[in-house]
């Protein structure tokens, strides 16, 4: 048997060995990337010894308990609602393109952000509210507009595309006729970037986040039971309107809220949860595969990001999008290669 | 015959393109309903119309005398089992998996797995013969094992009612038989059981109440012996044919002849 | 089915899709003279006719021959390109979402632009051609060596690569502000000041790929039915898959190459003559053929008239036209009929 059974009484919990084990690795790795990420920061070191004096109050460290234990804390979190985001929508659309940068959110904020720097001052505040406020009027538009008669995963996509690609020609033509400063602001901003996140920033976004990955699990056997196709889902009893309601909302809340955040981290969402799947090999959405891989890639990318051409920090999103779209073609190579 | 679950005056349409009107069934309760007809007549409508997959622009459904519109999805659920025609399993499910869904219905938001969820799954796979493929994937199953996981799945939900589309397409013909077999057996256990059948002869034999639909509306309907006859299968199917008492069952089996136009 | 697919289709369906195609065309010329006559000089249209057919060399048929007529000319080729790219890539991958930069056409190209600006190598628009295209065309062979055993993985394989480039190349941007200056204006796609380009190689390019494509669309048709009744029907799969392959990477390419990366006309065009084509992929390349050049001239004409002040790049144009009748026309006919 390939599963593993928890029994209570008459009551049991049966969960695959190969999920388990693979959430127990990839769990490990991210407290590992964690803890070299409170070692590593501005292009010093600091021993392991200081990192763990610092985090058990041993000894008074502003550098790692301000500084990077914030960052660090960020990335994780960060990276599980990416991940988690990005499978609710690649399920909901039944399309692996159906991540929420894929269908315009991030344009959305985008196209707020550059409201920020090219109207007003350009202000972080601005920035955050603006990219939300950005963000979620285009999830309610692309939401309002595949509505008819029930929602429908496909038109749902390419609704979103073809809002996309509008706000991509909006944000680029914005971009074309701003001064090079501030469109190079603009641009640093559209990469995402955890440069400077303090706990200050953290203490809205961190309960909201929280409490919106623990609902997806109270939502996770009919998010898993949908799977099944609309005809059979309905008919074992999941209400699948406002399942699908409940599973935009979760979305688009994850990504707006790192957005407001560390702006719109690319392709996380989208790789995530593929490569989450394919290690995971469990049938349907692998959530929390995907969460852990999020928070992996993220953690990592962050590292390489301050790393690759220290002391100068680079934008996370260069980093997530090259490291992410190199693993995941290396896995589809491995596949080609099985077949 | 009682009836519990019963449409009354329904008109089905697929947005502007109307399928039925007016279009009105008694289930009778314990009894195995077969629905036949020509492609396209409005038997699959009509069986998606009795699980709620597609709402009456006029008429309602209703399971003892409540309306089926008024149902919570889980109580509907528990009550009335459906298998589509082409069902589509996730990737990498394996069939105790995919049986396992069917207890969906049964549980709430963070209830865990019970001890009465594990025997709904082990008695429903060896109903269905397929207990011995239980850690297998489903998508590496031939076609007829595959569609027995799904009716494993059906099953495992334990509802008195069991609606099937068009069950044994797909199926060679010892599957078939077996298939139909397995219902008729489910019938005799005290579930209703409805399915929308291709041959007419597997439906005369098996059921106990025939309903023969065409163009959205039904023909006849009734114990295969008291309708089926040369006429109704040229109105229904028009297809020129005599009507035999087939030498096993002694039910109606039709026997097609040839068609005046070559 | 099968059997009208792969036959020569009944004569009065036959007829009725010739005639389609020809009012297209009658129209698509009529546009044409008419985008030629607009802009900061206004040419009426019998002088623009009387340019192309007997020049006198007075000054306005100078503007007719020497800039907009060459423009028009860029954005048929460009259209088509597009138009037909978009059927091949979407009936290869039997993905309606699939568009041509989905093999990285467009991020590759843009890569090598970003590369070439901050290596400071690419000055004239010779090179700039040459560069463009060499980026569209490694992109797409990497795509393909991946992804080419299915469809899904072929559209995963292109946007996982295009994330990578996409990525790499921000980050090159964002530490030179020249690089920046140089790709923002790259980036969206424009007709203007292109038709000065060296265009002759371009177009030609251009040219035998469409033909390439309409002589590979009855195969493409066996193709489209699946593998395995591909196969029976006598259709090599993998040899018309590489094929396919190499003439979107051509027209996509060339088609970024002169005119930047431009969103949408590769997507929408077959989804408008998938309506018109009913199935056959033969007259759906038609009506690509037809539909890509009038909805680039169209749009060409809007990026002229549009705001007062200057020219809007083309292909803001195209998104906004493309965007909402995309969405019309999945609210219309439904997104599993695309």
């Amino acid at each position: 048997m390939s599963a593993l059974v928890l029994r209570a009484g008459r009551r049991s919990f049966r969960v695959e060995r190969r999920t388990l084990w693979l959430s127990a690795i990839l769990l490990g790795t991210i407290l590992a990337l964690g803890f070299v990420g409170l070692c590593y920061g501005g292009a010093t070191w600091a021993s392991p010894g200081e990192v763990l004096a610092a985090l058990t109050g041993a000894a008074d460290s502003v550098v790692i308990v301000e500084w990077r234990l914030p960052r660090v804390v960020a990335a994780m979190v960060f990276g599980c609602a990416l991940g988690a985001a990005g499978a609710i929508f690649q399920t909901l659309t039944r399309n692996p393109l159906g991540s929420p940068d894929v269908i315009g959110l991030d344009a959305g904020a985008y196209t707020g952000a550059l409201f920020a720097f090219t109207v007003l001052a350009g202000t972080s505040g601005q920035l955050a509210v603006s990219s939300v406020l950005g963000g979620l009027l285009v999830a309610a538009l692309i939401y309002l507009l595949s509505l008819s008669n029930g929602l429908s995963g496909l038109r749902l996509v390419v609704i979103g595309i073809a809002v996309n690609a509008m706000l991509q020609a909006l944000n680029s033509w914005i971009v074309l006729r701003a001064d090079l400063e501030v469109a190079m602001a603009a641009g640093a901003w559209n990469a995402g970037s955890l440069n400077g996140v303090d706990w200050a920033d953290l203490v809205l976004p961190l309960p909201i986040l929280a409490g919106l990955l623990a609902t997806l699990l109270v939502w996770f056997r009919p998010i898993q039971q949908s799977t099944l196709g609309d005809a059979v889902a309905a008919t074992t009893g999941v209400g699948l309107d406002r399942l699908r309601l409940m599973m935009v909302l979760i979305g688009v809340g994850c990504t707006a809220t790192v957005t407001a955040v560390a702006g719109p981290i690319a392709f996380i969402a989208l790789a995530a949860p593929q490569i989450g799947r394919r290690l995971a090999r469990t049938p349907g959405v692998a959530l929390l595969p995907a969460a852990l891989t999020g928070a992996v890639l993220l953690l990592t990318a962050d590292l390489l990001a301050q790393m690759l051409l220290s002391p100068e920090s680079l934008p996370v999103g260069v980093v997530t999008t090259a490291i992410g779209g190199c693993y995941l073609i290396w896995l589809l190579t491995q596949e080609v290669r099985r077949r | 015959m009682t009836t519990r679950l019963r449409a009354r005056e329904l008109t089905l349409s697929y947005g502007e393109r109307v399928v039925s009107t007016k279009l009105s069934l008694d289930v009778p309760d314990g009894a195995f309903t077969a629905i036949v007809g020509p492609n396209a007549c409005g038997k699959s409508t009509l069986l998606r119309a009795f699980v709620r997959l597609l709402r009456p622009a006029a008429g309602t459904v209703s399971l003892d005398d409540q309306q089926i519109a008024a149902y919570g999805s889980k109580a509907l659920a528990r009550s009335v089992g459906f298998l589509p025609q082409d069902p589509l399993a996730p990737d990498d499910i394996k069939v105790r998996q995919l049986v396992a869904r069917g207890r969906f219905p049964h549980q709430s938001l963070l209830s865990m797995w019970s001890q009465e969820d594990e025997e709904a799954v082990t008695e429903a796979m060896e109903t269905a013969g397929v207990s011995e493929l239980a850690d297998r994937p489903v998508q590496e199953l031939s076609g007829g094992q595959r569609q027995r996981a799904w009716v494993a799945m059906v099953l495992a939900q334990r509802t008195p009612y069991l609606l099937l589309d068009e069950p044994t397409s797909f199926l060679d013909i010892t599957h078939q038989y077996r298939l139909l077999t397995l219902l008729a057996r489910l019938r005799d256990e005290g579930r209703t059981v409805v399915a929308v059948l291709h041959d007419i002869n597997q439906a005369c034999r098996f059921a106990d109440h025939l309903v023969a639909m065409k163009e959205g509306r039904i023909i006849a309907e009734g114990a295969a012996a008291d309708i089926v006859d040369a006429a109704l299968l040229k109105e229904v199917f028009d297809l020129p044919c005599v009507v035999v008492p087939d030498p096993v069952t002694e039910t109606p089996m039709v026997v097609p002849t040839h068609f005046d136009d070559p | 089915m099968i059997s009208t697919e792969t036959r020569p289709a009944p004569t009065s369906t036959a007829r009725w899709h010739v005639a389609v195609l020809v009012g297209g065309f009658a129209l698509l010329a009529a546009v044409a003279v008419v985008s030629i006559g607009i802009g900061a000089q206004a040419v009426p249209p019998m002088d623009v006719l009387r340019a192309l057919v007997a020049p006198d060399g007075s000054a306005n048929q100078l503007i007719v021959l020497e800039v907009r007529a060459p423009r028009a000319l860029l954005a048929i080729g460009v259209g088509a390109a597009l138009g037909v790219a978009g059927v091949l890539i979407q009936t290869l991958s039997r993905n309606a979402l699939a568009e041509p930069g989905i093999l990285g056409v467009s991020t590759g190209a843009g890569f090598a632009m970003t590369i070439g600006a901050a290596l400071g190598g690419v000055a004239s628009p010779a090179a700039e051609l040459l560069v463009a295209t060499l980026g569209a065309a490694g992109a797409t062979l990497l795509v393909y060596a991946v992804g080419r055993t299915a469809p899904l993985r072929l559209v995963l394989t292109g946007v996982a690569l295009s994330a990578v480039l996409s990525g790499i190349s921000l980050g090159l941007r964002l530490m030179s502000p020249d690089v920046f200056d140089k790709y923002r204006f790259w980036s969206v796609g424009s007709l203007a000041g292109r038709e000065q380009a060296p265009l002759l190689v371009p177009m030609l390019a251009i040219g035998l790929a469409l033909v390439g494509a309409l002589l590979l669309s009855r195969s493409l048709n066996a193709a489209a039915l699946g593998e395995a009744v591909a196969r029976t029907l006598g259709a090599n799969i993998a040899r018309v898959r590489l094929a396919t392959l190499v003439l979107i990477t051509v027209l996509a390419g060339a088609a970024t190459a002169v005119a930047g990366p431009i969103l949408f006309v590769g997507l929408i065009v077959p989804h408008v003559a998938r309506r018109l084509a009913r199935g056959s992929v033969p007259w759906l390349t038609g009506y690509a053929l037809v539909l890509g050049p009038l909805l680039m001239l169209l749009a060409d004409i809007g990026s002229r008239v549009l705001l007062p002040t200057g020219e809007v790049p083309v292909a803001i144009v195209t998104g906004f036209l493309g965007g909402p009748m995309l969405i019309w026309a999945v609210r219309k006919y439904g997104a599993g009929s695309l």
